[in-house]
């Protein structure tokens, strides 16, 4: 199969279209159909997805399953996995069937919620897919507009803020790294971003409105993506739309956000700002680790004091991806591998977290800590799998959450221990956060009286979470089922790194010589 | 002689066509031939809009060089007749039913776009003059068709003074490029506007310049547009949105580089800033609108803007990528105001922003079609308005303008605010009184095409890219 990439991406999109022409009506029936219409195609492309990962190999650093069509303007239709990217295409096909199941209890628009969610997955997957530059940009802006509907239609009460919040921060990042890609098509003549990856950028210092720019060109590209990334990330300072947008969100559209969405700033990072801006990277290296062990320690206490569920774990999100962030930038094996891990984890454990708020959420219909406590009494379940989830968060050993931890602290010792030292102190606040949560949720004694009738999970819920626990400890125990497949893509990304940083640092050692 | 006027048949054709059928209308059924008359004219467009498309022979004279027929022209001509013949067949309901579709109107816009194919062939100053004249003035009736509404004739009466004005302008302007050029001819201009040239020369530029910008409501000479848009008639102002916005940028393209064309650094800067304060004005002024036709008035000022970032890199691809982001400005706003005739209530046309309440409700397939073309309005990916910036983007940046693409990506953004609005209002608003949608077929078209345009055109934009470039060839070199 030639294009079985082209297939995995469009499916959703195709189920989308059918639902919108074919299925008509607004009752119950209609309704149902919609949602197994969407349950269907969500599978369906996780199933086809499999054989992405089945044939693919490891050993080759290159990209795989290649497509490649003409496009327009000298643009191209560009298609490619490579070790790094395969896994985020698996995860996006592994959640989305999850978080349709999670939205049963849709029932305002339902047709329209399947249709905006099956669109977002295509999108999503494209953006993990796409080999052009313009390509890419078009997946990753264009997931704006079902996630701004999904927010703003279906989402809370201040639902209208938080999704106009979204999507002018996260569009204001991105049309500068829009235009960094104008540029760069112009200085490279071509979009396609193998052959980008090995271009080498002017590095030349020069002077922009009296502003001495260290690395040159590469370094203003290198800030313009960061622009973007560091927005859909979200680093400190420029996370404050998360709290708001997953707040309002319904349910899916934060599981949706925090295991999926987030993870394309990560991916970004490692797909274009390292490979393709060396030199700018090296200059910006510190400033991007102390902004990521800022966001750990901040965010963290910033979680201690929140009394919405949501925001909490939000902000715990926040202080996750500063792992991310400063494991990419150590810029060594253990701290990318840690990074890509960590994204990995974090996609299962914040996705089953949200999903975690929404079960209480669809009983009560309040996502305020202090409407609970003591859940343990009616609800043996819930309380298990929310203490799984919790442990997995802080970090313990066993579950996915510690190894991405421990692999990204390993890397970035090696670099800056002083950064190694504040972020390791996160460790022991997401346990302080998380804990204290728990705590006030779930343990104690049912005081309340609205509680006293809560419901544990039905069948549903318990089958949404098992793939989800089942893929946590998996990864915890056996991690080498990821190491082994991004290894090798990722030691030559940091042997290109690291040769490009020599190359450029010899070249201006000639350069001084000659003056 | 007669070569002369097989250049300039289509433009003959349509002339005789105008004042014949005026003269019939005049002398027997008046207004109850207007229906019949604006299904005519708009398919005597059509047609002469594909011949002027697959006429043989590129790159003729007539008139010793006062008329050009080239791929440019033709490109612009194309665009013109299409996207007016679009706007007629659109509004032609509408009208009708509030009585206010007289016979001359179909006329009017047929001697318009004389007018406007005047301008882009233009090749000499007196000869874009009587186009532009000829063009505004059948504007200036048009717009105040209405005439027992007060602010239908406002509308015409301020357009009046003020095109008057910026004519003025641009004739004083022609004159002193004409004392220190010698003549009026751009081929003549053109060589002896080189490195150095004369201060009255480059004075006569700044105001031929100010009259161009004056029609294509750039930044600062913008503000009779909002005015207008919302005193004239719906169809009218879409009519306005579109074929003159064209006619007009591909007027300044021509000026710019047949006359100027050796003297791109003069001029770029003015354009430059041209650009940069329409697109601005454009983003920050829409978001305390409640008129949607005030609304989209600063929309096309703003859209003009980009326009003008790509006819300032002053390049082949700075041109061709105007081309381009006009043709896909005029298909977007083609579908917006199909949508916007199609706000009613109990029968009235209703512009109000707010009365968009939980349209998605009501009318769940135009609010998606409108909610693409908004999106699309707005720049933002995957809709082919996004390929229009994308275009521009890179000539400004080829250009040596990177700031000024910095600057527009940034006003984009701004903008995307009250896009959103409307769409605030069609999706996430509170339940209320439902607008009703019209009941032509024609409009519904119309919208749906445009919007189903602005997805699917992204996978070769209809080999527009290739027809713009082409055209782009030949009137730079």
């Amino acid at each position: 199969m030639d294009n079985l990439l082209s297939i995995t991406t469009f499916i959703p999109a195709i189920a989308a279209l059918i639902l919108a022409v074919f299925l008509r009506g607004d009752d119950e029936a209609a309704n149902r159909n919609a949602k197994w219409v969407a349950l269907i195609a969500t599978s369906l492309t996780f199933l086809v997805s499999i054989f992405i990962l089945a044939g693919f190999n490891p050993d080759d650093t290159g990209f795989q399953f290649v497509e490649e069509r003409d496009w327009l303007l000298g643009l191209k239709y560009k298609m490619g996995v490579d070790g790094i990217s395969v896994l985020f295409v698996m995860l996006t096909t592994f959640m989305m069937p999850l978080t349709i199941a999670a939205s049963w209890g849709v029932t305002s628009r339902v047709k329209e919620y399947m249709i905006a969610f099956l669109l977002l997955e295509t999108l999503m997957l494209g953006v993990f897919m796409a080999l052009d530059l313009v390509l890419f940009y078009l997946f990753f802006e264009a997931g704006l507009i079902p996630m701004f509907l999904i927010i703003g239609i279906w989402g809370g009460a201040a639902r209208i803020y938080a999704s106009f919040k979204f999507f002018l921060y996260t569009f204001l990042g991105s049309v500068l790294m829009l235009v960094a890609m104008v540029a760069m098509f112009a200085e490279a003549g071509t979009t396609d971003i193998p052959t980008l990856m090995n271009h080498t950028f002017d590095s030349d210092s020069f002077s922009v409105l009296g502003i001495y720019v260290v690395g040159g060109m590469q370094t203003l590209m290198f800030l313009a993506f960061f622009a973007s990334f560091a927005v859909k990330m979200p680093m400190w300072p420029v996370h404050t739309w998360l709290p708001d947008a997953h707040v309002q969100a319904p349910t899916a559209g934060s599981v949706v956000l925090a295991a999926i969405l987030l993870k394309m700033g990560g991916y970004g990072f490692l797909r274009f700002s390292l490979p393709m801006f060396p030199v700018g990277a090296e200059v910006l290296t510190p400033l991007v680790l102390w902004m990521s062990a800022i966001a750990i320690v901040y965010t963290s206490l910033v979680a201690l004091a929140q009394e919405d569920m949501k925001k909490l774990i939000a902000y715990s999100s926040v202080a996750h991806m500063g792992y991310v962030t400063m494991g990419i930038f150590a810029a060594n094996q253990q701290g990318i591998d840690g990074a890509i891990f960590q994204m990995l984890s974090h996609g299962f454990i914040s996705g089953a977290l949200f999903l975690c708020v929404g079960v209480i959420y669809d009983r009560m219909h309040t996502r305020e800590i202090d409407a609970y406590g003591g859940l343990v009494n009616r609800m043996p379940a819930y309380a298990l799998i929310f203490m799984f989830f919790t442990m997995a968060n802080v970090g313990l050993p066993g579950t996915s959450g510690f190894v991405g931890e421990f692999l990204t602290l390993v890397g970035i010792f090696q670099v800056n221990t002083w950064v190694a030292l504040v972020a390791t102190s996160g460790v022991i606040l997401s346990a302080a956060y998380a804990l204290w949560l728990y705590r006030r949720v779930v343990l104690g004694d049912l005081i309340k009286e609205s509680l006293k009738t809560i419901q544990d999970m039905h069948m549903r819920e318990r089958v949404i979470f098992a793939p989800l626990v089942a893929m946590t400890l998996l990864l915890g125990v056996c991690p080498w089922l990821i190491t082994d497949i991004i290894g090798p893509s990722v030691a030559a990304l940091i042997d290109n790194y690291d040769g490009a940083l020599a190359a450029a640092e010899a070249a201006s050692q000639t350069a001084d010589a000659s003056h | 002689m007669q070569a002369d006027l097989t250049v300039i048949l289509p433009e003959i054709i349509l002339s005789i066509y105008a004042i014949g059928a005026l003269l019939i209308a005049a002398y027997s059924g008046k207004d109850r031939l207007a229906s019949l008359l604006v299904w005519i004219t708009s398919a005597l467009f059509v047609v002469v809009g594909l011949w002027i498309a697959t006429r043989s022979g590129t790159g003729r004279e007539a008139f010793g060089g006062m008329f050009q027929d080239d791929g440019f022209a033709r490109f612009a001509k194309v665009t013109i007749l299409l996207s007016a013949a679009a706007v007629m067949v659109m509004g032609q309901e509408y009208m009708a039913r509030r009585n206010i579709l007289r016979f001359e109107y179909p006329l009017l816009i047929a001697l318009a776009a004389v007018g406007m194919m005047m301008m882009v062939s233009a090749g000499d100053l007196m000869a874009l003059y009587m186009g532009l004249e000829l063009q505004s003035l059948a504007l200036y009736v048009v717009a105040s068709m209405r005439r027992d509404s007060v602010k239908s004739t406002e509308a015409g009466l301020k357009y009046f003074v003020l095109g008057a004005l910026s004519s003025g302008l641009l004739l004083y302007g022609a004159s002193l490029v004409y004392g220190y050029a010698g003549t009026t001819l751009f081929s003549g201009i053109i060589t002896s506007a080189q490195d150095h040239a004369p201060v009255g020369l480059l004075l006569g530029l700044v105001f031929v310049l100010s009259g161009l910008a004056f029609k294509v409501s750039a930044v600062p000479f913008h503000m009779w547009t909002p005015d207008v848009y919302e005193g004239a008639p719906t169809p009218i102002t879409a009519f306005f949105a579109t074929a003159p916005k064209v006619a007009a940028m591909g007027l300044f393209a021509r000026v710019m580089h047949d006359a100027f064309g050796n003297i791109v650094s003069d001029w770029q800067q003015i354009v430059a800033l041209l650009s940069l304060l329409s697109m601005f004005l454009g983003a920050v002024a829409a978001i305390g609108q409640t008129d949607i036709k005030r609304l989209m008035a600063y929309s096309s000022i703003a859209h003009m803007g980009y326009a003008l970032m790509g006819l300032a890199a002053g390049t082949v691809f700075g041109v061709q990528a105007m081309l381009i982001y006009m043709a896909i400005y005029v298909t977007m706003n083609i579908g917006t105001f199909a949508f916007i005739l199609s706000m009613e209530r109990d029968g009235h046309p209703v512009t109000d922003i707010n009365s968009l309440n939980m349209y998605s409700r009501s009318h769940p397939g135009r609010a998606v079609a409108m909610l693409i073309l908004l999106f699309s309005l707005a720049g933002v990916p995957p809709l082919l308005g996004f390929f229009g910036k994308f275009y521009v983007l890179r000539a400004a940046y080829e250009g040596g303008l990177a700031w000024l693409a910095v600057a527009g990506v940034i006003a984009s953004v701004i903008g995307a605010f009250y896009y959103l609005r409307i769409v605030f209002y069609m999706y996430f608003g509170e339940e209320g009184d439902a607008l009703e949608a019209g009941r032509s077929p024609v409009i519904g078209g119309f919208l749906m095409v445009s919007a189903a345009l602005m997805l699917v055109g992204i996978i070769n934009m209809f080999g527009i890219e290739g027809m713009a470039q082409a055209a782009a060839a030949t009137l730079v070199n």
